[in-house]
């Protein structure tokens, strides 16, 4: 076995466009479940409204790059108080459901060769960072950065660079409103919002609130990753909605910073999985085919996110204190 | 301890004849034709009805009788089919229930609720009305909101005093006992300055112990100003406290009048005291004794 390229291909998995992605959708996440208790399983719509709001508006509408990108951050605004006005009133089961079903109508509306000419259908959208000049705003020359395993061209940087300046101002905004009485209010309704309304907050608002600030987050996880590869419909699917929570309870749901290293940790196991499995297939130790092994660490992911849920609900940075009382 | 000593009951109350439905010299709630039904069952359908301002009226009747609806409807967290009620003269019907708490009517709840995960002082906190950092644009400049927040904790802080739970301040709430957890709630209830103080139940579930120091602090809200309107099963605790009894059966308002007269009225006797009506039921509870004790002291 190459076990140079598997550490290597590990490493490189600690930071990756895909990697910040994923922390922000589930910082946005965090947002949702960690502090307001909203069972959000649509996370997913959010990252695909985002993302094809950023390529559609340049494509079709030939917007520049930022302007894009503010319509994706409007369009996933737009999907919260869609998604939130009818049914925040509901109990917080219904909302998952709703929110599941609501996220697959965003994609197949996405895929359906009804709209092919803006959407692209199935073969998705590509181009719009030439033509909407994210690319050229790169302010990295050409060139090889980084070293070892985080070795990077001068695109990959810019996006990283980019996709962690946006990372860094959510987490800061995350922080700088859990702190606040808001964050108080947010979190009491998490706990019992009819206890909440009997000491005078409007509950609805607040919550519409949380799921507008965490469909932000979500939208700009779409949007960082489109900045890196295609807008596709395939992408969007409920699993990567399972990913991201698997994310989120790993770091620890009601924490700041447990969704982003949740993210990392994460991207970096699946790297190691999708590099060792089928090495081990092919050294004969796996009774599987190579592809087999490649698909064996979703099953592996799922295992342990059922494992994590049992054992340690609280997710790695979550307060001890709270696995105690967890209802 | 301030009830120690038999409590001063407010008197004078009302006007004319006491019986159900009777006008109030100064009522805070006033409540007509208030009905509410789940399905083919009238869970509540008072024709009128005030409570007085500045006293503690108690709520009593069977299981089923209504009064835990009566509550929702009046706190705006249920609505009823058809009726009218009025707070200090401004109708509620229709307002929303954070609004009605807004304007001075809180409430606590049968089954407690402690907010589990936060600290006992974030909940208290939680009380304060008309915080700026609750509002979502202010509440990232932290300049905006710091002094105010720090007027609420010491406030916050002053009432965990009186109610004991200072030592407790930093725990999560789900660490407490049940009577604790009544305590807090009533603790965090008083955080938003009422006027009128809806308790559901407070001694359910609350041990001897605590009962005496409840009790305590129901009669300091009227010594305060505020208005209490409480539920309770625990005969004592209404014949010791309460200057007003409302009575329900089946929905309606079948008594009311002050303790002493009210109690003994055929129709209470009929709905609800049944056997128990001749001794004190605080003898049946056990509690009578714990206040003998504090009385010899």
């Amino acid at each position: 076995m190459d076990w140079g390229t598997i550490i290597n291909n590990t490493l490189a998995g600690l930071l990756t466009p895909t990697t910040i992605a994923f922390a922000l959708a589930a910082l946005g996440l965090a947002m949702h479940f960690g502090f307001a208790g909203l069972l959000n399983f649509g996370i997913a719509g959010f990252m695909a409204i985002g993302a094809y709001g950023y390529a559609i508006s340049v494509l079709t509408f030939g917007f520049p790059w930022w302007a894009g990108m503010i319509v994706g951050i409007i369009g996933s605004i737009l999907f919260a108080i869609l998604l939130g006005v009818p049914t925040l009133r509901l109990r917080g089961d219904y909302l998952a459901i709703v929110t599941i079903a609501a996220a697959e109508i965003v994609r197949l509306l996405f895929l359906t060769t009804a709209f092919t000419d803006v959407t692209g259908s199935a073969d998705g959208l590509f181009g719009y960072n030439n033509s909407g000049g994210f690319t050229s705003a790169n302010p990295f020359p050409p060139g090889s950065y980084g070293w070892g395993p985080w070795t990077y061209n001068s695109e990959t940087l810019w996006v990283l660079t980019f996709g962690l300046g946006v990372l860094a101002v959510c987490v800061w905004f995350l922080w700088a409103l859990m702190r606040s009485p808001w964050g108080r209010v947010i979190k009491g309704i998490r706990e019992d919002e009819e206890a909440i309304r009997a000491l005078g907050k409007n509950v609805f608002a607040y919550k519409l609130q949380a799921l507008i600030i965490g469909g932000i987050f979500g939208g700009m996880g779409g949007i960082i990753y489109a900045a890196f590869a295609n807008v596709s419909p395939g992408v969007y699917v409920t699993s990567i909605t399972f990913f991201i929570w698997t994310s989120l309870l790993l770091g620890g749901a009601a924490t700041i910073w447990g969704p982003v290293i949740g993210a990392v940790i994460f991207w970096t196991l699946q790297a190691f999985l999708s590099n060792i499995l089928p090495e081990l297939a092919l050294a004969g130790i796996l009774p599987v085919t190579g592809t087999q092994a490649a698909t064996l660490r979703f099953v592996l992911v799922g295992i342990g996110l059922m494992l994590l849920v049992i054992y340690r609900p609280q997710g790695i940075f979550g307060d001890k204190r709270e696995l105690t009382f967890v209802k | 301890m301030s009830n120690s000593d038999s409590p001063k009951k407010s008197t004078g109350l009302h006007i004319g004849e006491s019986g159900p439905g009777c006008k109030k010299t100064d009522p805070m709630l006033v409540i007509d034709h208030v009905k509410k039904s789940f399905g083919g069952l009238t869970a509540v359908d008072v024709e009128h009805l005030e409570i007085p301002k500045n006293a503690i009226t108690a709520l009593i009747g069977p299981n089923g009788a209504g009064k835990t609806t009566l509550f929702n409807l009046l706190t705006g967290f249920d609505t009823p089919d058809t009726g009218e009620w009025e707070f200090l003269g401004t109708s509620l019907s229709g307002v929303p229930s954070y609004k009605v708490a807004q304007m001075g009517q809180v409430r606590t709840f049968q089954l407690t609720k402690a907010l589990s995960l936060l600290t006992v002082l974030d909940n208290m906190k939680l009380g304060a009305k008309n915080q700026v950092g609750e509002s979502i644009f202010r509440a990232l400049f932290p300049r905006s909101w710091r002094k105010q927040d720090a007027e609420i904790e010491i406030k916050a802080i002053e009432l965990l005093k009186r109610f004991k739970l200072d030592t407790k301040q930093a725990d999560f709430a789900a660490s407490l006992s049940g009577g604790q957890r009544k305590l807090l709630e009533m603790a965090r209830a008083l955080m938003t300055d009422p006027v009128l103080v809806m308790l559901d139940e407070p001694m359910a579930g609350v041990n001897p112990a605590l009962t005496q120091s409840l009790l305590g602090h129901v009669l300091d809200l009227k010594k305060e100003g505020m208005t209490v309107l409480f539920v309770e099963h625990d005969m004592h605790m209404v014949r010791h406290i309460a200057d007003w009894v409302v009575v329900m059966a089946e929905g309606k308002v079948v008594a009311e009048g002050p303790p002493e007269t009210v109690m003994n009225e055929q129709a209470v006797i009929d709905a609800y005291l049944g056997a128990h009506q001749d001794t004190d039921l605080g003898v049946v509870t056990g509690r009578i004794s714990i206040i003998d004790q504090e009385k010899d002291k």
